[in-house]
């Protein structure tokens, strides 16, 4: 189980990196979205992967009485998931944001802060 | 309606039973305080007039409450607070020695400084989009990841503070800022990001996160685990985060679009997080595999100071300057990293401290600068000294200060640095700080021979008219909140330049705390034997 | 998205999910449920109700600023952490208490206020991005 799941969460970064390496910010922000989706699965991978066993103690008993599934990185996700989330949703109006103002979303082309045409400072007093 | 608690079994086992002391409370109060700060500005946030008069003396508050924290910690040693009273390492720790206590105090100054200068240099709209929350969720988040004490809780501590510096860059949506404001998110998601699965995996190794727990259980595991590669990670992300060499590009490219007391808060307290990372994670953490990593780092230190220095003589805009010189010092503060002694690490924490003070200042004062004469090239400046003799005096200290010339701060921790290079034979390092001081004396010198002390350039009917009247010009009058911000931060790298002892003994205790955190196991764990 | 059949419904159906989402919200407390999640459906219902009748109506309907709901919830989350310094308890310790409500026994606890908090952050915070992409949407 842990194998599969580790050539999945190859397979999501090789697509997200992949995204990544465009030119056009639409594309980098779903490979933003891919990426957060990769890195939950590894860690939730990284936390053993135990099928069909909550991690749920019976009222009369102070630990649980089998191996269950382990609840932290369930709960490490939860926190990135919140966390990747406004993440993207903030990229996502910046994005927009910017291909309104800046009438591109090529990054090639977006060269409003270091423009290319910048002279050179003076070399004499 | 009392308050009750009762235990339905014996959970001592799983509980911290004893009381907590107000001390230990200090540890958590910056961050609380800055939280709820923060949200009461959020919700006054169309009362433009009343956000500063409430943000600064909350940031006066947050510095008293830093203080009392390093004065408690400098005392009595490393201090723990399990959140939820939970017993570590099942919950949350607080954990803090002087290094976490040192930072988040300078950090709070400087914070302090912003929000007094940020009265005259933010609007009634930056305050409405909310400048000043946003300054307090940051420093939230900047308190936060200088004192806990798990390495989760450390993420999380990242991304709001960088959450928050978003919201600063973009405040107010110029084009510019929209541009810079894209290449810095994405570059920081994927550094937080890599930051992320290094944290997963080495969840998946240890079964832990608290920082005490991974040095007591890392000897064990050293034989069998990936572990280099884990800190190979933490070194990539970090350094992405503190803006090193081959991956700082995004900092040049937006560190200039923001207001300018946000690109001086940016600039004092963002890249020292970083450092302040690498520090626990690579020293504290997984010394050994640090050692294996010392050539690279020390590579990767040279090249990020020479390509910082080189970077900030190419520019003509003084503002992305100065955030080449902030990448310069990055490459300073990792060369003792790299060198791992008790002198190299404490030159670290030296000049981190002095990089915090010294970049914010300096922005300040190109931004006055920059109200008299309108603009931050160089090929156009020219005139401050005309004008404003004494703020071309400070930006002057200021600069010598960066350079690591004497009276000022940046002289000790290159001192500090030289020495403990030579010390390990490390004489290219030694080198590289030296010739970095050099070309950083070149690049400011110039700045300031070229915007500050050269007359105003004048074109060709101005001159005609000036020379029948010869009028002298009239000398400006800047904001007195903005002078006593400067100020303030002029004094502080003054001191520490003329009475270096404090802050060096500081610095080597912090350095001894990290290279032997026994004393930091202990108060996370009482009781344990550390390794 | 202005259908007459969409627009007479909306209102109705962003109630029930406020309502609902209220009722997740408490059930919380001792079965799945919680802040986070009911904030989530509590803010698609004013995103439901911006698409339908425009964003003006939610803003009015909602009467505060969606920031200013969300920094609410940002301090009552803060405070709820900060009342066991009353009982020398480390922050975030969960205290409880129960109340005699009807004649019925409920329980009360700071992390009731903690998830309230979390609840009012996600409404406020979401329904704040949603509203500023469905304004957008217009122009």
């Amino acid at each position: 189980m842990e194998a599969l799941f580790a050539l999945l969460v190859g397979a999501l970064f090789t697509v997200s990196i992949y995204l990544f390496l465009s030119k056009h910010i639409i594309r980098i922000l779903m490979g933003a979205a891919i990426l957060g989706n990769a890195v939950n699965l590894l860690i939730f991978t990284a936390g053993r992967v135990t099928r069909e066993v909550p991690p749920i103690i019976p009222p009369e008993f102070d630990v649980p009485q089998s191996v269950v599934a382990n609840p932290l990185p369930q709960a490490l996700i939860l926190t990135a998931i919140v966390i990747s989330f406004s993440f993207f949703a903030f990229l996502l109006v910046l994005g927009y944001r910017a291909y309104q103002d800046l009438e591109t979303d090529d990054s090639d082309e977006m060269r409003v802060a270091e423009p290319v045409d910048d002279v050179p400072p003076p070399l004499g007093y | 309606m009392a308050i009750t608690s009762e235990p339905l079994k014996d959970l001592s086992v799983a509980m911290v039973t004893e009381p907590v002391t107000m001390a230990q409370w200090l540890l958590i109060a910056p961050v609380v305080w800055c939280l709820l700060v923060g949200a009461v500005l959020l919700m006054l946030r169309k009362h433009t007039w009343l956000q500063p008069l409430i943000a600064i003396p909350a940031l006066a508050v947050l510095c008293l409450l830093d203080g009392l924290l390093l004065a408690h910690v400098m005392v009595s040693g490393p201090l723990t607070m399990t959140m939820g009273s939970w017993l570590p390492p099942f919950g949350i720790s607080f954990t803090t020695d002087s290094l976490g206590a040192l930072f988040a105090l300078t950090s709070a100054l400087v914070a302090l400084a912003a929000g007094v200068f940020g009265r005259t240099d933010v609007d009634d709209t930056g305050r409405r989009y909310g400048f000043y929350p946003f300054v307090l969720l940051m420093m939230a988040g900047v308190s936060g990841a200088f004192l806990t004490g798990d390495i989760f809780n450390l993420y999380v501590w990242f991304e709001v503070l960088l959450i928050a510096s978003f919201g600063l860059l973009v405040l107010g949506s110029e084009r510019a800022q929209l541009d810079g404001g894209a290449k810095y998110a994405f570059l920081n998601l994927i550094a937080t990001t890599l930051f992320l699965v290094a944290t997963g995996y080495l969840y998946g190794l240890f079964g832990t996160l608290n920082m005490a727990d991974i040095i007591v259980k890392a000897p064990e595991l050293r034989s069998s685990a990936p572990l280099m590669t884990l800190v190979t990670l933490y070194l990539l992300a970090f350094g992405m985060k503190a803006a090193a060499f081959p991956v700082n590009f995004w900092l040049p490219a937006s560190y200039h679009t923001p207001r300018l007391v946000v690109s001086a808060l940016f600039a004092g307290l963002l890249t020292k997080v970083g450092i302040y990372a690498l520090l626990r994670t690579l020293v504290m953490l997984f010394p050994f595999e640090r050692t294996g990593l010392a050539d690279i780092i020390a590579i990767v230190a040279a090249a990020t100071m020479l390509s910082g220095v080189i970077g900030a003589l190419a520019q003509n805009d003084i503002r992305r300057s100065l955030g080449f010189l902030i990448i310069s010092g990055i490459g300073v503060m990792l060369a003792g990293l790299a060198l791992g002694s008790a002198a190299g690490l404490s030159g670290t924490v030296f000049y981190a401290v002095h990089s915090m003070v010294v970049m914010a200042a300096l922005y300040f004062a190109v931004g006055l600068a920059a109200r008299i004469n309108g603009g931050f090239t160089l090929s156009a400046g020219g005139g401050i000294y005309q004008a404003h003799a004494g703020l071309a005096f400070v930006t002057l200290a200021l600069f010598f200060s960066v350079a690591g010339l004497p009276p000022f701060s940046g002289l000790w921790p290159k001192v500090i640095l030289v020495k403990a290079s030579l010390d390990v034979g490390a004489w290219w390092l030694a080198a590289a700080i030296l010739v970095t001081g050099i070309l950083t004396t070149v690049t400011v010198g110039r700045i300031w021979a070229l915007a500050y002390w050269r007359p105003a350039p004048v074109d060709d009917l101005t001159r005609s008219a000036s020379e029948h009247d010869a009028e002298p010009p009239q000398p400006v009058r800047l904001p007195r909140g903005a002078i006593a911000a400067l100020a303030g931060l002029l004094l502080l790298t003054t001191a520490f330049g003329v009475w270096p002892e404090p802050l060096i003994r500081l610095s080597q205790d912090a350095a001894i705390g990290l290279l032997d955190p026994s004393a930091y196991v202990l108060s996370v764990f009482p009781g344990e034997v550390p390794r | 998205m202005r259908t007459v059949i969409f627009r007479t419904v909306a209102p109705y159906l962003t109630s029930l999910m406020v309502l609902f989402s209220i009722f997740v919200l408490l059930r919380g407390h001792n079965e799945p449920g919680g802040g986070f999640i009911g904030g989530l459906i509590a803010a698609s219902a004013f995103a439901i109700y911006g698409i339908a009748c425009g964003v003006a109506p939610v803003r009015r309907a909602i009467h505060f600023h969606p920031m200013a709901i969300a920094a609410f919830g940002l301090f009552l989350s803060g405070m709820a952490g900060v009342l066991s310094i009353f009982v020398s308890r480390s922050y975030m310790s969960g205290l409880w208490t129960s109340v005699h409500f009807f004649g019925n026994w409920i329980d009360l606890s700071t992390v009731l206020i903690f998830d309230i908090g979390v609840y009012l952050v996600v409404v406020g915070a979401i329904t704040s991005i949603a509203l500023a992409l469905e304004e957008r949407d217009r122009d």
